[in-house]
């Protein structure tokens, strides 16, 4: 056919242009990580730099102009300051706290969907699971601010038990970042869940243990990577909130507010605050790689 | 002493449409290397796994050394499972997999340890205590797993066509190994298996599985020679099924017989006088396999009907097989050996 012939020219390009590519790994490889590369290290870690040689400045106290001075001040203050100490610890108490919850919820949650429930539904309850990750963060947040109000739903449901509910605070910040960050713990114990042959689990019974002891010796210590995997998103997405602590946390202040009540005035200093998570975070993942949990991200 | 290891009664089983197990009734005695045989979706695996109470039979009863177990969890039971795809705890070491059901024994840390070197000694595998089941081969993979089931000393073992994942060579050494650990240690072995040439070496008797029912129950001898169905026969190594006016014709009398190939012999000439205990018929060679050791000769008879005829390679070689295709031979056999299924 006649037709055939412009599109075979065509074809004739491309597939010179896919041999090119085929014979030469480099160039493919080139082509392919450019971008992303850039993005990674111009953007990321370039803004990660401007924040820990800008935490190392000063400001002027008087024109709250930065000094391009290099001194420790910032970090020094940051430690010696029972304040900031107090918020420091209190935001990595708040995050370890959040992920502990999030463990203990999302581990009942995930053995039904990925062993109790009907294998045909599992797919549609992971996505139930995941749901509330398209709703905006924001309405979410409000939604916990209406539960938790004075005479909303945690108070009248608590009332027939002579209770009331936690009110704005602390309490109420744990709670709300639990809820967000839960399905960021329930997938990763569902997929490991979910590929632990079955064949293990009757050895175990076979060998002479009941559930429970099966429990605790064989599903338990090869799902706690995943435990640990996914407690990597809920400490680090909660020690970084500054935004739910300002709805439902009454007068509480985490490292996120401190940062942001400084960028204004004082540049280096929220900068030497935005480095203490970052820091945190980094010990955290050091200890959680001990459990072999980053293999299974 | 000669009790019954396992007593299976009228056992039913059915996923959703399908009958796993349709009606089994089983006498396995003590210390006898039993195994089931049969093709996958028979029932074999599911009749182990209602042995081992992984699951629960719709009807019918199941006894372990006379008492019944039929609705008792796998840990209630005295009989461990070496499974097919091994189920070695990944997270543990080699030792600490052997002693795992010592442990929840509550047997001591002391006599523990001992008693899973010993297993693991008896299983040839001294020194690999402390790796981990990643870093064994699929062979030692597999003889952990029969350490582990092996060191409680359970009643009854069951094997789930453990051999399966292993090559040709491994394999044949291990049926070598697991039949002389069976007698070492006097415990009454159920292997799985649907390798009709494994059951045949290893087994003491074998019920061989078709759709959900037994078959046939018997020595590898009885199975082999004298197979009840015609089922049986075919499965169970080759065979020349004759019925109706064809089995009329060479047996000189009406039913289903069978010949087993390597009972025929293949004559080039008209050598051999016939005698009244042979039968004799002349065909034509159709087609010749070369097998190295044997060649099997598929013979167009004059009357109709093809029969599989198999001869040691005694002195002939390749060259002389190619020759026999096309030409005319008689087949002889020893009349005893068409062997009446009953009907």
């Amino acid at each position: 056919m006649t037709t055939d012939v412009p599109s075979a020219a065509g074809r004739g390009t491309v597939r010179r242009l896919a041999g090119t590519l085929h014979r030469r790994p480099r160039l493919r490889l080139t082509l392919l990580l450019t971008a992303p590369l850039l993005w990674l290290a111009v953007l990321y870690l370039g803004s990660l730099a401007v924040l820990f040689v800008s935490a190392f400045w000063t400001t002027n106290s008087f024109t709250s102009q930065v000094v391009k001075v290099w001194s420790t001040d910032n970090f020094h203050e940051l430690f010696t300051t029972p304040v900031f100490r107090q918020v420091i610890l209190r935001s990595v108490g708040v995050a370890l706290a959040v992920t502990v919850l999030c463990a203990v919820i999302a581990f009942p949650v995930a053995f039904y969907t990925a062993r109790v429930a009907r294998p045909g539904w599992r797919p549609l309850l992971v996505v139930a699971v995941l749901t509330p990750l398209w709703a905006s963060y924001l309405v979410k947040v409000y939604a916990w601010r209406l539960i938790l109000s004075q005479g909303g739903l945690a108070d009248w449901m608590l009332a027939p038990f002579g209770l009331s509910g936690p009110g704005y605070g602390l309490p109420a910040t744990v709670l709300t970042l639990t809820y967000l960050w839960l399905p960021y713990m329930i997938l990763p114990i569902h997929t490991a869940l979910e590929q632990l042959p079955a064949s293990l689990l009757d050895a175990s019974a076979d060998l002479g243990a009941r559930a429970g002891r099966t429990f605790r010796s064989v599903v338990l210590p090869m799902v706690l990577p995943s435990v640990a995997a996914g407690s990597v998103f809920t400490f680090s997405l909660s020690l970084g909130d500054y935004i739910t602590v300002q709805i439902v946390g009454g007068k509480t202040q985490l490292i996120g507010n401190l940062v942001y009540s400084n960028i204004e005035l004082n540049l280096p200093m929220a900068a030497a605050l935005g480095t203490v998570p970052v820091a945190v975070i980094v010990l955290y993942l050091l200890a959680i790689r001990r459990t072999g949990a980053l293999n299974s991200l | 002493m000669e009790g019954i290891a396992i007593r299976l009664q009228g056992l039913r089983k059915s996923f959703g449409e399908t009958d796993a197990v349709a009606g089994v009734d089983l006498e396995i005695r003590d210390g006898e290397f039993f195994s089931m045989l049969g093709p996958s979706g028979s029932g074999k695996t599911t009749v182990l796994r209602l042995v081992a109470g992984f699951e629960t039979p719709d009807r019918g009863r199941i006894e372990l050394a006379g008492q019944e177990v039929t609705g008792l969890a796998p840990f209630e039971r005295d009989v461990h499972t070496v499974f097919q795809d091994y189920a070695l705890f990944p997270h543990m070491t080699v030792e600490q997999n052997v002693a795992y059901g010592l442990r929840i024994r509550k047997v001591p840390k002391a006599e523990r340890l001992v008693r899973a070197r010993k297993a693991l000694a008896e299983v040839r595998l001294e020194g690999y205590g402390q790796r981990r089941p990643a870093r064994l081969s699929g062979g030692q993979r597999q003889r952990v797993a029969l350490a582990r089931a092996l060191v409680g000393r359970p009643r009854v073992l069951l094997l789930d066509e453990p051999l399966g994942a292993l090559d040709l060579k491994l394999r044949e050494q291990m049926q070598v190994e697991l039949k002389a650990i069976q007698r070492e240690v006097g415990i009454t072995f159920v292997f799985v298996t649907h390798d009709q040439e494994e059951a045949l070496t290893m087994s003491d008797r074998i019920a061989v599985f078709e759709r959900g029912r037994i078959a046939q129950v018997g020595t590898p001898a009885e199975i082999y020679e004298r197979p009840a169905t015609p089922f049986v026969a075919s499965f169970v190594g080759t065979s020349n099924l004759l019925d109706g006016e064809a089995a009329h014709r060479l047996t000189g009398s009406p039913g289903t017989y069978n010949i087993r190939p390597e009972k025929i012999r293949v004559l080039k000439d008209s050598a051999g006088a016939d005698e009244p205990e042979h039968a004799t018929v002349a065909g034509t060679v159709a087609e010749i396999v070369y097998l190295g050791d044997a060649t099997r000769f598929l013979v167009d008879l004059d009357g109709g009907g093809r029969l599989t005829a198999l001869q040691q390679n005694l002195e002939t070689s390749s060259a002389d097989v190619a020759a026999y295709r096309g030409t005319r031979v008689r087949l002889r056999w020893h009349r005893r050996h068409a062997v009446r299924l009953p009907s």
